[in-house]
């Protein structure tokens, strides 16, 4: 009888081990410094469990020293926080992916300072249990160059390079054949037209500033069409939104009269300034389009709303309209109410176009170059990707991240 | 001069295109702060040059009025509005409302330049309209084809069309996120290489006329 109660004993009391197992700590716990950032901040790593779970807590606590007290500074479920395809590239990856990853920033609630050392220690909590990780320390600091990027920085010195070697062959080789643009062909006869009907050409440099590219590229079309306008001896307005865009235009306005051998016949005030206000600026172009009636009208830049009201405008007074924008946006509304458009990339190409000089010229080579690049990386990846789904695969990620851009 | 002119704006071109692109792949907090400078500096800039921009404003509009060119009125207008506003403006200390209660400036401000604009934004709903009048005139193949997906899209993001022809939600959805995105995002990347392209040409010196002035000189 003894023997059978001692059995029983044994028995149920090892069902109760059974069923409430000790807590076991994170594996695997390191403190490292946030990678690729500014500094201010560390980066905690351990091992997933797979006894992770939504009723199971991890609190983060972290000291200024490891003899310092410490202070709660974060508290999840354990089965969150984990290292994600797509998070980091593989060559600049902080742990392995499945593995926990958190990153502690600077807070008023405990602010990190560089170069200090802090001491971190997780606790583990499910129900009345708990368990202490083991005491890990870090040193934040700013990082001087961001390796997850390294991809970006090849790339872009590739396309430097594929430039400047398409550059050289273009002066080797002068004559490279362009695609015809018909807005830019129709430059000429554009301004053909305002010189017969004795009416002047309106330009306008669009919405932005010297600081964006299209701005830029508008100026720089600014200069070939003044050159044709002074050959022409015809009148040109250009309505500015910028102060510096004006003060740059009339440089260049300047300068082309002077090239086609007529600094006579510039004028300083066919570059003005109206306001920068979007819609006063709108309502004041349209009302030089009603008024004076300029035969043709360019639109070159960037712009938004105004650029239906502009061009609308412009084709009730009958002028031919030629626009130019990498507004993506208001290109459907270009289009309808414009004569000729160039569309996106045209824009920067127009400059080349116009001036035929090989240099220039040799760039759109080397552009052409860039998207035969980016269209085999578009077909390649996305073979890749659908046959690392298909198979059940990630080693496709090892290229794929190659092409991504990180952060 | 020559040097003034054309070598040190270059020289400055180089340095700061340089310096800022590689910027981009540095993190430490010196970097951020030279990006917060420049930044700054530009917004300093910006303002003198405002003043370029209202002396070309003053300079336009004197000399039509002194010529009393046809319409010549409006530039009275605009110089009696600008002038009206200033005055008003220092009166109010540049604020629209003071305890609460809204100044001279403020008043101006809501009850002239608010609806001006709002009536400019407004007409916005006709050009539209006009606009698409002519757009989607079924005189060719392609017009035809912009007829049909116009008319589709219409239906599909209104309630009324959706609820009289319901399949033009998921036409009008497969247009959209495939049709449509797909040659926007080819225009994207275009743009992309066209803009690298350009700036590259100018941190370079290759592209210099936004200078004034010849390429190779």
């Amino acid at each position: 009888m003894n023997v059978v109660a001692f059995l029983c004993l044994l028995f149920f009391s090892g069902v109760a081990v059974a069923a409430t197992p000790s807590l076991a700590p994170p594996e695997g716990f390191r403190v490292l410094d946030t990678p690729n950032d500014s500094g201010r901040s560390l980066s905690l790593v351990w091992k997933a469990s797979p006894s992770d779970s939504k009723n199971r807590s991890i609190q983060v606590w972290l000291a200024e020293s490891p003899g310092a007290a410490f202070k709660k500074v974060a508290e999840f479920p354990s089965n969150t926080r984990y290292v994600k395809g797509g998070d980091f590239p593989w060559w600049a990856q902080p742990a392995g992916k499945g593995a926990h990853y958190v990153k502690l920033s600077s807070s008023q609630a405990f602010p990190i300072e560089d170069g200090k050392t802090y001491a971190v220690k997780l606790l583990v909590r499910e129900g009345e249990q708990e368990a202490w990780s083991e005491l890990a320390e870090g040193r934040p600091a700013p990082n001087f160059f961001n390796t997850a990027q390294v991809n970006n920085l090849m790339f872009v010195l590739a396309f430097t390079g594929v430039l400047l070697a398409s550059i050289a062959a273009a002066r080797r080789n002068p004559h490279i054949r362009l695609r015809r643009i018909a807005g830019l062909d129709a430059v000429e006869e554009a301004i053909g037209r305002s010189t017969e009907m004795g009416r002047p050409i309106l330009y306008l440099t669009g919405a932005g500033d010297m600081s964006e590219v299209p701005t830029i590229a508008a100026t720089v079309i600014l200069g070939e069409v003044a050159k044709k306008v002074a050959h022409y001896d015809t009148s040109l307005k250009v309505p500015h939104r910028d102060p510096i865009v004006m003060a740059v235009c009339q440089e260049i306005v300047k300068e082309a009269y002077v090239e086609a051998g007529r600094p006579d016949a510039y004028r300083e005030d066919s570059n003005f300034f109206i306001t920068s206000d979007q819609f006063s600026y709108t309502a004041a172009v349209d009302g030089i389009m009603l008024r004076e009636k300029p035969a043709a009208n360019f639109f070159m830049g960037s712009y938004f709303a105004e650029s239906l009201l502009l061009t609308e405008t412009g084709a009730s007074t009958g002028a031919i309209q030629i626009a130019g924008t990498d507004s993506d946006h208001q290109l459907p509304f270009f289009v309808t109410t414009c004569d000729y458009t160039l569309i996106g990339e045209e824009l920067y190409a127009a400059s080349a176009y116009l001036s035929r000089e090989p240099v220039l010229v040799g760039t759109l080579r080397g552009q052409d170059f860039g998207k035969a690049f980016i269209m085999s990386v578009l077909v390649l990846g996305t073979a890749l990707a659908t046959v690392g789904v298909v198979v059940g695969t990630e080693n496709f990620n090892y290229v794929l991240d190659l092409f991504k851009d990180f952060k | 001069m020559i040097f003034l002119k054309r070598q040190l704006p270059l020289i400055i071109t180089f340095v700061m295109g340089v310096a800022f692109t590689l910027q981009y792949y540095i993190p430490h907090p010196v970097s951020e702060e030279a990006i917060t400078n420049v930044s700054k500096w530009m917004q300093i800039i910006s303002g003198f040059a405002l003043f370029l921009g209202l002396a070309s404003l003053f300079h336009v509009h004197a000399v039509k009025i002194k010529r009393q060119v046809p319409g010549w009125g409006y530039s009275f207008a605009l110089y009696a509005a600008m002038l009206g506003m200033i005055v008003v403006g220092f009166w109010s200390h540049g604020e629209t409302r003071i305890d609460g209660a809204q100044t001279g400036f403020g008043w101006l401000y809501d009850y002239t330049m608010v609806p001006l604009q709002g009536t400019m934004f407004s007409i916005l709903a006709f050009f539209i309209a006009s606009a698409a009048y002519r757009a989607f005139r079924a005189r060719s193949r392609e017009a035809s084809v912009l007829l049909a997906s116009a008319v589709i899209v219409m239906m599909g993001r209104v309630p009324l069309g959706q609820f009289l022809i319901p399949w033009t939600w998921d036409v009008t959805q497969w247009l959209l996120n495939v049709l449509n995105s797909a040659v926007r995002r080819a225009i994207l990347i275009g743009v992309s290489m066209g803009a690298v392209a350009l700036s590259l040409k100018i941190i370079l010196g290759i592209e210099r006329s936004y200078l004034g002035g010849g390429r190779d000189q």
